[in-house]
């Protein structure tokens, strides 16, 4: 059996388990066995991947498996991985493998919310191993249902309006993203759904002209390209923690991985057409973005439009058309959703404490919860850019590779992306100091503990991973950049 | 007068059960005038069945077949409809269709 | 020299471990953890520039560059990459020595200061971090290096400013600095990242080719640099975070907002030296002639200042003014044509952070004995703390430039670089000279002489620091007595490599020295008895510029209008508007509008079954007749 099917396998596996599971000890046996397999199974890949490499192994995607599924579409049940999804899994399985221990205490129904927040994995997790259009199209949608239940059933606020809103702008995203697979599908020949073969053929120009932007738009939509990011800040706010880390972390980095991978991989003249007009809209998402976090008060909102600001940097960064910028939007999907998981666990620890993420009612938590209020220093420095954690690598690079596109529109788009960083130090020093900061008046909040110990545990694991890559990029960057290649080489050729 | 029965006056006598079939699905309101309309319909093409068969194909017997199909459905269905029709009556204790709108959404 | 690495090594290991693990210890331990570990860097420091000075020259008369270790630390295509590594060069190696003396003279002081402080270890840590990140600074091999490192002491102070993090004023003073320097950085990045573009290389220096290739581009990146190094050395307008930083603990403004963090800046227009006298002379003017602005404008502030924190700050922007235009005036790199500047900024950064770090601890003695920052809380205090007095008064006559202390040389140099270039910029630096000698002066008497606050005093009477703060004082005090006669700087630093004698200019000497005594002999007049007649009548006489220069000129409250209103009112707050209540509801719309023609085509749905077969007949007609015709 190919060793990419096991990641499709082990969820199914963890359903059946939490299936017949009568109690919580064995449902959390369950979650932490199967999390912590995964973990170490993407581990194991990566690390088999990059020997395979270094053997001299120099196909495009390696493991590859192609089992027909329905033939008369020429859809295939086809696997295979390049240096980007494997980061990208290996990003995946410690969202859900920490995303599962900052879930430790939900109630009620916890059953079914594993079951959900399961099924969820297995969709991004089918998505990150495909090379078939179609199966990955469906492994999208398993991936994005699963999110109307959990924000639904088990979030806070306005959740039904939140999920409802959430499921329907990302369904309609994916209503273009059907309507741009068969146009590509049929533009091509109407011969295979495969990535890699697909990309061998010429789409007619007129073909790449028009589906382009559908299929650009359609994932764009998840990965929060402004307009369509509204989604995001509700979505967010009502989900439940490991929800929100799942969906920021990951979820949101299927949009920038589909873009880069089936809209400009496959329509490289398209994206030259239609290159500067959604460059336009990305910088305008990640000035934007930056610039509404710094008056909102809810710390969830904060933190979403910061992920609407920072997804921007990666569509932005992979419009850039350069093998440095693309290598730095990788690095920067990797280093968001570390971030921003670390993120959405810490407001949702801090939470479930005061129950308030208004940070007008916040204050002096340095003193009451010590550890998540340096675990959030921590998150912000690295949100911020600072060097040592991950972010610094990722916006570096970005900024280096956009520069070397030296024409005067994309220098200019550049430059005011880069303005970004300032508004980002300002929006997270805001919190930090209102929040952490200062002396706690409020005599509830005095009263309240720190972490406990599997909530220490999920920091921890986020902590090493945004400092491991932050001190040592050079062989995720090296990994990443060998696999942009191809897909560059095609973007410059035409 | 030789009485000689054409094609024509089996269709008639089918046109006629349909169009009264219609009529009384379109004007009554009794669910169990409704269900003889109903059945009503399904004789008329069964006998439609039967008489093309006859006259245009009389080596074949996939007409007749039909119409055994058709018969047997029918009372399938009837079965299954007053047994439905018996239960709204048990619980709302009328039949009329009007009166039954509880369960709309 | 391949043992440079512990240098970088020891602070980093210190840092984690005394941030991880220092609440379980005790506070003596951290601290001595803290402190033995800076005190093997700083003997490894010592040993590295006497192997490097040591080790000779080349034959062509200047110290070689060597670089003992550079890793690749992140490829960005064949030639840009970030390299992390060790570059020894006579600029770096001082650095070296000046970073760690001071750092350890920090550390050792500190434990008198902060005894009993809750945090103590955090506060040992930070000082760990920032000792690290600023020794990495200095030795960089390239400038993302230098960028990379130029964060983390960025950050260093932010998080030692707000050291008190219940106190409001130090949590706005942190943001503020951060935040400010951040926005510099921004023109840095940018500057960056044109040179990677147009250089081809990261490192400082460029192929031939590509230089020529760059042409008008040069200028500006140096330009954009120089921002960057302008928002770290505090030059106008960007200065406005530096006097809040002294919110932060005393030894901290010493170590980092006076002595070394604040001039790498400078440092930094050192290091490019080569290519801004290449390349880009005219912006290195435009250095001098922002260099001089803040020296005066700081200056002025200075003088009016009560809080005496506040005062030695803004003499340390008005210094650092004084080394950027040194560095600004230069117009060659031959040191006897022009070039001279360099030298000497060089030198006063040297000899500015042994005296400017040896005013601040005392500050700190005199704040440990009063529990104030104000001047009005202070007056006599010669006879309680006699050692604090001694150095103090040494530290402000280097800083006023009299002979023989150190600051006289390196200031007489700056001026003297300054009348070569020309006699305006001579003549106004050397009255700025004069305004330092004046304003520290009265800083001296307020605090020394003067009216003695006898009620306060009384209360609580101030007494002399412990052995711990006052053995640094001496040391410091030591260093700035000798440092100008017996250190013959120009061997080992000058602008084009060479071994550089320093010679006094005794027309420009005179000047400075007769300039300076006038200064002090007003200061005392001024301020040495108990009570100022002259101080207060001026005062009210120019209260509308006193007020001014009290408030400094307002940059503040314009700080604050622009974060505040322009920034958070009149973009953040309508952008946040616009985004919930226009494209929110745009999607809105359209879910509403769905819904809209859901209940528009509802009534067809009537849930009889009669009105579907009525239509359903309907259709089967419609298409009978259709088929009819068509037939």
């Amino acid at each position: 059996m190919n060793i990419l099917s096991i990641f499709v396998l082990i969820p199914l596996l963890m359903m059946l388990g939490l299936w017949i599971s009568r109690n919580l000890n064995q449902i959390r046996t369950v979650m932490v066995t199967g999390s912590t397999m995964l973990l170490a199974l993407s581990i194991y890949l990566a690390a088999a991947y990059i020997s395979m490499r270094n053997a001299g192994a120099d196909a495009e995607m390696l493991f590859t498996d192609s089992i027909s599924w329905y033939a008369p579409l020429d859809i295939c049940y086809s696997v295979g991985v390049d240096g980007i999804s494997v980061v990208m899994l290996l990003l995946s399985s410690i969202i859900v493998f920490t995303g599962t221990f900052a879930s430790w205490k939900l109630q009620p129904l916890t059953k079914e919310y594993f079951l959900w927040y399961t099924l969820l994995s297995l969709g991004v997790f089918g998505f990150f191993i495909s090379n078939d259009m179609f199966t990955m199209f469906m492994f999208y949608e398993v991936a994005l249902i699963p999110m109307y239940l959990l924000i639904g059933v088990w979030g806070s606020g306005k959740k039904e309006y939140a999920a409802m809103k959430l499921t329907l702008m990302l369904m309609g995203g994916s209503a273009f993203l059907l309507i741009g697979i068969l146009g590509i599908y049929y533009g091509a020949g109407a011969e295979t759904m495969n990535i890699l073969e697909i990309a061998q053929k010429h789409i007619p120009l007129e073909i790449q002209k028009i589906f382009f932007p559908v299929v650009f738009l359609g994932f764009g939509v998840l990965g929060a390209l402004f307009p369509f990011h509204t989604w995001s800040p509700d979505g967010h706010a009502s989900a439940p923690t490991a929800v929100s880390m799942l969906h920021a972390g990951v979820l949101m980095k299927l949009g920038g991985y589909g873009c880069f991978r089936i809209a400009m991989y496959l329509m490289p003249e398209g994206a030259q057409i239609w290159g500067d007009l959604f460059l336009i809209l990305t910088t305008i998402s990640v000035v934007y973005g930056a610039l509404s976090a710094v008056v909102q008060t809810d710390l969830k909102y904060i933190n979403a439009y910061s992920s609407v600001s920072h997804c921007g940097l990666v569509l932005f960064a992979l419009l850039m058309m350069t093998k440095v910028s693309a290598t730095g939007a990788i690095l920067q999907m990797l280093s968001h959703g570390l971030m921003t998981a670390m993120f959405f666990a810490l407001i949702g620890m801090i939470y479930c404490r005061t129950h308030t993420r208004d940070i007008r009612e916040l204050r002096g938590l340095m003193k009451i919860m010590p550890f998540l209020a340096v675990g959030y220093i921590i998150a912000g420095l690295a949100n911020l850019g600072l060097p040592g954690f991950s972010g610094f690598v990722a916006e570096m690079t970005v900024f280096t590779g956009s520069f070397q596109n030296a024409d005067l529109f994309h220098r200019i788009c550049t430059i005011i992306a880069t303005t970004s960083i300032v508004v980002t130090a300002v929006y997270i020093l805001r919190v930090v100091g209102k929040i952490l900061y200062g002396t706690c008046t409020n005599e509830e909040h005095l009263k309240l503990t720190d972490a406990t110990w599997e909530e220490r545990f999920t920091i921890i694991c986020l902590v090493i991973a945004i400092a491991g890559l932050g001190l040592a990029p050079y062989w995720v960057n090296d990994l990443i950049s060998n696999s942009v290649e191809p897909i560059i080489s095609q973007l410059a050729v035409k | 007068m030789e009485l000689e029965i054409h094609v024509i006056h089996y269709l008639i006598l089918s046109t006629v059960m349909m169009f009264c079939g219609i009529y009384g699905f379109f004007t009554r309101k009794n669910l169990l005038a409704l269900l003889i309309s109903a059945e009503l319909m399904l004789n008329a093409t069964n006998i439609n069945f039967a008489v093309f068969n006859r006259y245009l194909f009389p080596g074949h017997l996939e007409g007749h077949f039909f119409s055994l199909f058709g018969i047997a459905i029918a009372a399938a269905e009837t079965a299954v409809a007053i047994a439905i029709i018996i239960n709204v009556y048990r619980s709302f204790n009328k039949i009329l269709t009007d009166d039954i709108s509880e369960m709309k959404g | 020299m391949e043992f440079t690495i512990l240098i970088l090594v020891l602070p980093a290991i210190c840092f984690p471990l005394l941030a991880l693990f220092g609440m379980k210890m005790p506070h003596r331990v951290a601290g001595t953890i803290g402190t033995v570990a800076i005190g093997a860097v700083t003997i490894l420091s010592y040993i590295t520039a006497l192997n490097y000075f040591g080790a000779g020259r080349t034959a062509e008369g200047i110290f070689p560059t060597l670089t003992p270790w550079n890793i690749r630390w992140l490829p960005f295509t064949e030639t840009l990459h970030i390299d992390m590594g060790i570059m020894l060069d006579p600029i770096s190696v001082m650095m070296l020595v000046v970073i760690t003396t001071v750092s350890l003279m920090v550390h050792i002081y500190s434990f008198g200061y902060m005894k009993g402080e809750k945090g103590f270890q955090r506060y040992y840590a930070f000082l760990s971090l920032f000792t690290f990140s600023m020794l990495g600074l200095v030795v960089a091999t390239n400038i993302f290096q230098m960028y990379i490192f130029w964060e983390l002491v960025g950050v260093s102070s932010y998080l030692l400013i707000g050291f008190y993090y219940t106190k409001p004023e130090a949590i706005a003073a942190s943001k503020k600095a951060f935040i400010v320097t951040r926005f510099a950085d921004l023109g840095f990045l940018i500057g960056i990242l044109l040179y990677g573009y147009y250089m081809q290389t990261f490192t400082f220096t460029p192929a031939a080719d590509q230089l020529m290739k760059a042409g008008m581009i040069l200028p500006w990146a140096l330009g954009l640099m120089f921002v960057g190094g302008a928002g770290k050395s505090a030059m106008f307008p960007l200065h406005i975070w530096l006097p809040d930083a002294m919110e932060g603990p005393t030894p901290v403004s010493a170590l980092i907002h006076a002595a070394t963090m604040v001039v790498a800046g400078v440092y930094l227009v050192a290091r490019m030296f080569p290519l801004f006298i290449g390349f880009a002379p005219e912006t290195l003017h435009v250095v001098a002639y922002v260099g001089a602005f803040t020296a005066f404008y700081a200056a002025t502030v200075a003088c009016v200042q009560s809080d005496i924190k506040r005062v030695l700050a803004f003499s340390t922007i008005s210094q650092i003014g004084f080394m950027m235009v040194a560095l600004g005036v230069c117009t060659s790199m031959d040191p006897h044509e022009g070039g001279l500047g360099y030298m000497a900024g060089m030198f006063h950064l040297f000899t500015h952070a042994m005296f400017k770090a040896l005013l601040f601890l005392g500050a700190g003695c005199i704040i440990h004995a009063v529990h104030s920052n104000e001047m009005s809380t202070m007056g006599g205090l010669r006879k309680y703390m006699p050692v604090t007095h001694i150095t103090f008064l040494i530290a402000c006559l280097a800083i006023a430039g009299i002979w023989p202390l150190s600051g006289f040389f390196s200031k007489d140099e700056i001026l003297a670089a300054c009348f070569a270039f020309s006699p305006v910029m001579g003549w106004i630096m050397t009255a700025i000279a004069g305004m330092t000698a004046f304003y520290m002066f009265r800083l001296y008497y307020c605090i020394f002489w003067g009216k003695e606050n006898t009620e306060l005093h009384k209360e609580h009477v101030p007494h002399e620091s412990p052995l711990t703060m006052t053995v640094p004082l001496m040391i410091l005090a030591a260093i700035t007595i000798v440092a100008g006669w017996i250190l013959p700087f120009g061997h080992f630093v000058s602008s084009d490599g060479k071994a550089y004698d320093i010679h006094i200019d005794t027309g420009v000497a005179a000047i400075s020295l007769v300039v300076a005594l006038f200064a002090i002999g007003l200061a005392t007049y001024m301020y040495a008895r108990s009570s100022q007649p002259l101080a207060d009548s001026l005062a009210r006489r120019f209260s509308g510029l006193h007020k001014a220069a009290y408030r400094r000129f307002y940059l503040d409250e314009i700080w604050l209008f622009v974060t505040k209103k322009i920034i958070f009112n009149c973009i953040s707050t309508p952008i946040a508007w616009f985004d919930r209540h226009v494209i929110d509801n745009f999607m809105n719309m359209l879910a509403a509008g769905t819904q809209a023609c859901g209940t528009l085509i509802r009534p067809v749905q009537t849930g009889k079954i009669q009105t579907y077969t009525i239509w359903f007949f309907a259709g089967i007609i419609i298409l009978t007749v259709i088929l009819l015709l068509a037939l």
